[in-house]
């Protein structure tokens, strides 16, 4: 069974390409398989949030083909693919809705699309809240819970769409590291029951070894994979394989690539200063 | 309740009120008191620099509390006062409620559509700057009743806060709930639905109470330039025009009643439209 197979090849593309052309992605080419937890790790605007709306549908590519199961979502003749419920995207600093109560946001989805009737979206969200650890503000407002609890109600908002993938866009990042620690546990958990293919961007390189099957090092801006690591620690992992002989080691693996690349990132973000 | 009364916050307040009232009741009568002597050099200096001699702005001028009082409940029993409050309310109400029903689907237009925003913008922004009560002339000869013309003018001095406020307020929705919704598979019209309008919420009910705060102000001076709207002379004119009759009739207490009977109009329709806004915005109480 292929779910959520996604092969970008050869992805190029270029802000502005009458006036003074910046290349976010270049001929950019990675195949995250079928229910895998890919890790994009780069620094902050390498260009890998480019990377993240062309596969979501948020914005256009310049050249170069996304397919998801073999299904064309952007190429040269479609440069901009549909968002659709099957790739769902979890925010930088998240974007439930204020205005609606959690339970009200995680059923948005299936009764948006016809999919559920409200009456059964409701038995399904109240139950897959309390599968993630949510349960009991279900009928709060976003505003009135931790941010963390918040990120766990996105996450289950985006797994009531049943998509084949999870495009999570550095969801943690606003987080402190000890909230940050139980948020991927949490992660791994939800991610044992719902086998879905998870493209995960972010900056830190500890949380995407713990986290990842694999982890791909971007090059900074533009944006390709410098190096593709395997994470060889078996999964279902939890927080002691943090202190394991092999994360260090790989953590030592990859560090000089992350941070040559931080450090090239750092210098052109001076220049352009 | 009894936890409010008893908070320094409510003393503090009440302290301030009472001194002020105090202060100026002192002030009100220290005319009876201080010597004709004592404003004498005074009055010589004002009118040796060319000023209109015997007259010094002090607050001596203006009635006491204690008479505004007696003249407020010498009013209490009077319909005309009352018909008075009706008048100008119903102005307000007529002229607010239409800024809204017109204001807020016209801000949505212009937030929306490029073609709407293209049209209806550029003509709506040479207008604004027209103060409301620039219109006063105008709106007599244009309405054919003197009622509508005021209503009008108090239906512009909202509706110009009111476009402006739904329009940023549209626009500085977070693109983030509009992806989501997107993905999620939402047409436009679920977008505009459950997005848009509720985005849009908050920013509504703070460009209706400016614009309420604006209408109570145009309504008042409205009703001075207008003559009350009201064929019959005295009666029946709104606010505006009970403190404009009282000054031409010479009832000082009367104008300090008609002004702080407008500072109550004004509040308690502010009151209504938070509570209002309130129950409108819920979530917002959770920041």
């Amino acid at each position: 069974m292929s779910r959520g197979h996604i092969v970008i090849e050869d992805v190029v593309k270029v802000y502005d390409p009458e006036g003074a052309a910046v290349m976010a992605v270049d001929h950019c080419s990675l195949e995250i398989e079928a229910g895998e937890i890919c890790m994009i790790v780069g620094p902050s605007g390498c260009g890998k949030t480019t990377l993240l709306n062309a596969i979501a549908g948020f914005h256009d590519i310049t050249s170069g083909r996304i397919t998801m199961d073999g299904e064309v979502l952007c190429s040269n003749e479609k440069p901009k693919s549909t968002p659709g419920p099957d790739r769902i995207v979890v925010f930088q600093n998240g974007a439930l809705f204020p205005w609606k109560s959690n339970l009200e946001n995680v059923i948005f989805g299936p009764v948006m699309q016809g999919k559920l009737e409200r009456k059964e979206a409701l038995e399904k969200g109240r139950a897959m809240m309390t599968d993630a650890g949510v349960s009991g503000v279900e009928h709060n407002y976003p505003g009135e819970v931790s941010s963390g609890m918040r990120r766990r109600v996105e996450i289950v908002r985006a797994l009531m769409n049943d998509p084949k993938a999870l495009l999570l866009d550095e969801p943690y990042r606003a987080l402190d590291s000890l909230t940050k620690s139980v948020m991927h546990e949490a992660l791994l958990e939800i991610y044992y029951k719902n086998k879905v293919t998870i493209f995960f961007i972010t900056h830190d390189l500890e949380e995407a070894i713990f986290l990842g099957h694999r982890v791909a090092i971007m090059t900074t801006r533009p944006c390709k994979p410098k190096k593709v690591l395997n994470v060889d620690i078996p999964h279902p992992r939890d927080y002691s394989v943090l202190t394991s002989k092999r994360f260090r080691e790989l953590i030592e693996e990859t560090n000089d690539a992350v941070h040559e690349e931080a450090l090239k990132a750092f210098q052109a973000g001076e220049k352009e200063g | 309740m009894r936890k409010f009364l008893s908070s320094p916050a409510f003393w503090r307040g009440a302290a301030s009120i009472v001194v002020f009232l105090v202060l100026w009741e002192i002030g009100a009568r220290s005319k009876q008191w201080m010597a004709p002597e004592f404003f004498a050099p005074f009055k010589e200096l004002l009118g040796a620099m060319g000023f209109k001699k015997d007259y010094l702005p002090w607050i001596g001028a203006v009635p006491a509390p204690s008479g505004v009082l007696k003249a407020w409940v010498a009013v209490l029993g009077q319909p005309g006062y009352w018909q008075s409050w009706y008048m100008s309310m119903f102005r307000v109400m007529g002229g607010f409620i239409a800024a809204m029903l017109i204001g807020i689907p016209f801000g949505l237009a212009l937030a929306v559509s490029r073609v709407a925003h293209g049209i209806g913008f550029p003509t709506f922004e040479v207008l604004r700057p027209i103060p409301p009560l620039a219109w006063v002339p105008a709106s007599i000869i244009f309405w054919p009743t003197q009622e509508l013309a005021i209503i009008f003018i108090t239906f512009l001095g909202a509706f110009y806060t009111i476009v402006i406020n739904v329009l940023g307020g549209a626009r500085s929705i977070d693109v983030r709930y509009f992806q989501a919704a997107q993905s999620m598979g939402s047409s436009s019209w679920d977008i505009f639905r459950r997005v848009i309008l509720p985005g849009t919420l908050p920013s509504i009910v703070v460009g209706s109470a400016v614009g309420m705060g604006i209408t109570w102000e145009v309504v008042v001076a409205a009703e001075m330039i207008s003559g009350g709207g009201s064929q019959q002379a005295g009666v029946g004119g709104g606010l505006g025009f009970f403190i404009w009759n009282s000054y031409v009739g010479g009832s000082y207490e009367q104008i300090v009643v008609g002004m702080i009977s407008i500072g109550i109009a004004g509040f308690l329709s502010s009151e209504l439209l938070r509570w209002g806004g309130r129950y409108a915005t819920p979530w917002l109480k959770a920041r």
